[in-house]
């Protein structure tokens, strides 16, 4: 069970803009609310309203400043969750077969019934994508929301991760990555995504797009020919007759 | 990486305890009582370790299933090595306890698997690669090390412990020094966890999350690396000099006695420190190592 399949028929994922993500958090708040009711035990919270909160979460946005050398900072936003990698180091420690990728569309997933919580798997992720739920004492991971995307019950325009549906900005797409043809395909050919950590050999399935080039602050200004003012009419008059004397 | 009480008292315990059965299968020959205690204090040891492994575990009652996935997980390769080698030892201690006369052959393949469970161990904290100061041979050497240098004190066999706590001593300076520069030459930075170090300078803004989590208080935990070069004195005094010098001084049994309890309590310091001196990757996304 735990060890990978060598080749998945699919490989779904999400695509993440770096460049129109806001930061807003929906996603955060779309995923734990989808999977607090879906698949598996609920995303517990440990004392919630008191002075030290803390709970299982799929999927966290971080907040990073860029210093360019010779431009104006900026501010990006970065959502991190499972990128249900090709090479998941976090299958093949797990001793009790718990967690797996499935064959027919590359999902990773934890079967809550087998899992003993023994952390193994959270320790061998490089992306801080799994949290073990204090409550229930197994692991949690980013299911894809593997509960909707098939899922007849729902309308078609859901079938999509919770995640990916609700951002505002469509910062978040999802796609087979494995189909050269598939728009996250062409996306991330179009805008240049990459991989996280390549170097820890996992092989992400999910890629980031990076922010665009900003406008330069050296550029001439827009507003430029409106700098220069010269004056007309009875000032204009003032202006040439002042400038003489 | 959090240093669990459980898991360090599970390592430390059962690492001497494996190590000490292995000699007790095939060097020693005690019979009778003495036989009796000497293997009870082995498998205590082996046992009260794996027990305390337990106490880490989110679902105990579920902890069979950890036999099922030997083929991929070393997790699971040593729940198997550790069965099997409590197992195939039983009848060898039984044997000397009640005068059977098992020939000492018996006693090599329990052996062997006591060994394979102290590097079954160590290979478990290796395979990490996300934890760079721990994905090295250096690891399970000096698990295998601790299992050699423990067992050796227990059986109060003086010449071999004396190599064995050199041998120790040489891999816990080799493991340090690799550990160090491990991280660094694993490669992984704030820029390539975003992809974003080619843009610029890169600096943490906001966190993800302002009250704690799994991940800070499992992964990231920062708060004991303050006593390193004092810990790793400890280490080695209380783990290898003092118990060698016990041995050289004291006369008989009395060596043994004294480097044996002093020997445990470096073997917690260096356990201790080498969980709380693990850097995990994920902590680069909070700006943390
Ligand atoms: S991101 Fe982490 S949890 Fe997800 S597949 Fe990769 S290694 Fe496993
Ligand atoms: S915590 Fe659960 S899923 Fe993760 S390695 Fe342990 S048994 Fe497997
Ligand atoms: S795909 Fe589903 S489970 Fe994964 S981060 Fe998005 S909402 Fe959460």
């Amino acid at each position: 069970m735990t060890c990978l399949p060598g080749k998945t028929e699919r490989a779904l994922g999400l695509v993440i803009d770096l460049d129109t993500c806001v930061g807003c958090q929906a996603c955060v708040t779309a995923c734990k609310g989808w999977n607090d009711q879906g698949y598996g035990v609920p995303l517990s919270d440990q004392n919630p309203y008191g002075s030290t909160p803390s709970g299982t979460f799929l999927n966290r946005v971080h907040s990073y400043q860029v210093q360019p050398e010779a431009a104006a900072p900026m501010i990006v936003n970065f959502p991190r969750s499972c990128l249900h990698c090709t090479d998941a180091p976090c299958v093949t420690v797990c001793p009790t077969g718990a967690s797996y990728k499935r064959v027919e569309d590359g999902i990773v997933l934890v079967n809550e019934e087998a899992c003993i919580g023994c952390g193994l798997c959270a320790w061998a992720c490089p992306y801080g994508a799994r949290e073990m739920d204090a409550a229930a004492g197994v692991m949690k991971k980013c299911t894809l929301c593997v509960d909707r995307i098939y899922n007849e019950n729902l309308p078609e325009e859901d079938r999509e991760p919770a995640c990916v549906r609700t951002c505002p900005t469509g910062a978040r797409h999802f796609g087979d990555l494995a189909d050269p043809g598939s728009a996250v395909s062409q996306l991330v050919a179009a805008r240049g995504g990459y991989d996280l950590m390549p170097e820890q050999g996992t092989r992400p399935v999910n890629k980031y797009l990076p922010p665009r080039k900003k406008d330069r602050p050296d550029q001439a200004s827009l507003l430029a020919p409106l700098l220069d003012i010269q004056a007309t009419g009875l000032a204009g008059w003032l202006d040439r007759v002042l400038g003489k004397i | 990486m959090n240093p669990a009480p459980s898991v360090i008292i599970f390592t430390v315990l059962s690492g001497m305890g494996f190590g000490y059965l292995a000699l007790l299968a095939t060097v020693h020959d005690y019979t009778g009582l003495a036989a009796f205690w000497h293997w009870f204090v082995g498998y205590a040891l082996a046992s009260i370790g794996l027990a305390a492994s337990a106490f880490h575990l989110g679902n105990p009652s579920r902890a069979w299933r950890a036999f099922t996935q030997w083929r991929s997980s070393w997790l699971s390769r040593e729940a198997w090595a550790a069965g099997l080698a409590l197992l195939a030892l039983a009848p060898v201690a039984l044997s000397d306890w009640l005068q059977l006369g098992l020939p000492r052959v018996f006693g090599w393949p329990g052996a062997v698997l006591a060994v394979a469970t102290l590097a079954a161990t160590g290979m478990i904290y290796a395979q990490i690669r996300a934890v760079p100061r721990w994905h090295h041979w250096t690891v399970p050497a000096l698990f295998l090390a601790f299992g050699a240098a423990g067992g050796c004190l227990l059986a109060g066999l003086r010449l071999p412990s004396l190599l064995a706590l050199l041998v120790l001593g040489g891999m816990m300076a080799l493991h340090w020094r690799v550990g160090d520069g491990a991280f660094a030459r694993a490669g992984s930075t704030l820029g390539t966890a975003t992809g974003l170090g080619g843009l610029g300078q890169l600096s943490v803004f906001e966190p993800a999350h302002t009250a704690g989590s799994y991940l800070l208080h499992e992964m990231i935990f920062v708060v004991g690396r303050r006593h390193v070069p004092r810990l790793r004195a400890l280490a080695l005094i209380l783990g290898v000099a003092l118990p060698f010098l016990c041995l050289l001084l004291l006369p008989g049994r009395y060596g043994p006695y004294a480097a044996v309890p002093l020997h445990m309590m470096g073997a917690f310091a260096q356990r201790w420190l080498f969980f709380a001196q693990a850097e995990h990757v994920v902590g680069l996304y909070y700006g943390k190592r």
